[in-house]
């Protein structure tokens, strides 16, 4: 098999962008990307709790601030390469894709494929919903202006 | 001997189904899908995921459903589904100052970086209700401004610098899980803070306005109160990252408060500390209030009032063991009652004697 170094940073950006979309959203994509690869579920999904951290003052020490719901599953595509999926919800569905997603990612033949129809796409969408929240959020900005009162 | 008395079954089965019926209301009227309840009531929803501990906005919005938008209830019913699911772990604390800001402001500051944004706010609103609602108006898209991609630091960072204002402290000692292990009094303050952050809206904000009417002073200013998205990330073994699980929306609340300083401490304000589930401001800083009066003892000062009571005000807190507690006296006392009614007969019967008797020898 062709060796090829799996870049893990554009992989860690690539499963945030998927753990942060919409399960719609990845449907579409994987319509576009085509058949899906032959493969089998490695850890069937699974519900849990994971307790989320902040920092005492924003910055101190670290505390637990109580829990979210997260799935994670694995796959093994037939080709051999293992996707992991972990995304705050329940959806066990959207966990399979995802880690689909990323097997696929690591995949020299589909890797391509994956950044062109998923990746990019999920990412384009993502951008957008962003640049209009941020936008509207923009428009609730304060602009201070000083009265001049009295003479001079 | 102990005899069991069993009964109302039926009673109850009917009850239940009674429940189902009135909670779905006149069956003329559409039913609520969940999505309208998770869109359109999202701060209802929002204090369910708070005060029942756990982020899921379609779980909360099932659980005010079921609940006939009884929140103790719905927040009762989040808290018994989390006790169901296995844990995964602890995630790495969220970096609140890397938050995408959906409103943040300062009444202490008011050119900060960032600026203030106002978000979504009920502040500056007149308050009068609004009919067109009811009938279903349209409201209009919302204006846009170009965004100005500008970090928005927070507060007490700014003002770290020259020691005015009290750090934040360091410290990645061992960190307390009120979940994990019962509480024991004094809890360290990352401890009181997941009690905090838990906590029943009323009885924090009651506890924080008793702070500003002279119960344990403390001089607050809103330093800043944050609201946004922060990344979720968790260390798994099977990648050689953290895996990114999303974002949850949390509010941030920073108070500054006077400290006149000591002999060994130079005058510096100090600082309480909120971080909320959800667009939760007054809870945020009903928090922050009750934290900062909570370290009564680190800064030598008097404790005098309710809020200062960190064994008070913590085990009081939980809104699913108070009412669990006070609920319970609605469950057949029968027996316990049938026993005191015997004694205080018994009682009555004995004063009667004494009474006749010392009469009868006058």
């Amino acid at each position: 098999m062709q060796e090829k170094v799996i870049d893990q940073n554009e992989r860690r950006r690539l499963m945030a962008i998927v753990a942060r979309a919409p399960r719609t959203a990845i449907e579409e994509a994987l319509v576009a990307f085509g058949p899906l690869p032959p493969h089998r579920e490695l850890r069937k999904a699974q519900t849990g709790l994971v307790t989320l951290r902040g920092r005492i003052g924003g910055g101190g020490a670290a505390f637990n601030l109580g829990e979210a719901t997260v799935t994670r599953t694995s796959i093994r595509l037939e080709t051999g390469e293992i996707g992991h999926a972990y995304a705050l919800g329940r959806d066990a569905k959207k966990a399979r894709l995802s880690a689909l997603i990323d097997a696929a990612f690591q995949s020299p033949v589909l890797h391509e494929r994956i950044v062109g129809k998923v990746f990019e796409p999920l990412a384009r969408n993502e951008a957008d919903d962003e640049r209009q929240k941020a936008e509207e959020t923009a428009a609730t900005k304060v602009d201070f202006f000083t009265l001049v009162r009295g003479e001079d | 001997m102990y005899v069991a008395v069993k009964g109302g079954e039926a009673a109850i089965r009917n009850a239940h189904r009674l429940l189902a019926d009135r909670r779905r209301g006149d069956p003329t009227v559409p039913a609520l899908h969940l999505s309208q309840i998770v869109e359109q009531l999202a701060l209802g929803v929002d204090r369910v995921m708070a005060e029942g501990a756990l982020y899921d906005r379609e779980l909360a919005g099932l659980a005010l459903m079921q609940a006939r938008g009884d929140m103790i209830e719905a927040i009762f019913l989040v808290r018994a589904y989390r006790t169901t699911l296995p844990r995964f772990g602890y995630t790495l604390p969220v970096d609140t100052g890397a938050m995408r800001i959906e409103r943040r402001i300062s009444a202490t500051f008011k050119d900060l970086p960032g600026g203030q944004v106002l978000g979504p706010t009920f502040d500056y609103t007149h308050r009068l209700l609004e009919p067109e609602l009811a009938e279903g108006a349209k409201p209009p898209a919302p204006e846009r401004r170009e965004a100005v991609a500008e970090a928005s630091p927070r507060v007490t960072d700014l003002l770290g610098h020259d020691g005015l204002i009290e750090a934040d402290g360091t410290g990645d000692g061992e960190i307390t899980d009120i979940t994990r292990t019962p509480m024991e009094f004094p809890l360290p303050r990352d401890g009181r803070l997941q009690a905090l952050s838990r906590g029943d809206e009323g009885f924090l904000l009651a506890l924080a306005y008793s702070t500003q009417r002279g119960y344990a002073r403390s001089h607050p200013f809103v330093g800043e109160i944050r609201i946004g998205e922060v990344e979720i990330e968790l260390e798994v073994p099977e990648l050689p990252f953290p895996a990114p699980l999303g974002r949850v929306r949390l509010t941030e609340c920073q108070m500054v408060n006077q400290f006149k300083g000591s002999a060994k401490a130079p005058p510096q304000f100090t600082r309480g500390y909120g971080l909320v589930f959800g667009q939760s401001e007054r809870k945020a800083m009903a928090m922050a209030l009750c934290d900062r009066a909570l370290r009564a003892a680190e800064f030598g000062e008097d404790i005098v009032a309710a809020a200062q009571d960190e064994e008070f005000v913590i085990s009081h807190s939980d809104n699913v063991q108070a009412t669990g507690f006070v609920e319970h006296l609605k469950l057949p006392h029968y027996v316990d009652f049938q026993a005191e009614l015997d004694l205080v007969r018994r009682m009555r019967a004995e004063r009667q004697d004494v009474t006749e008797t010392r009469e009868a020898a006058e």
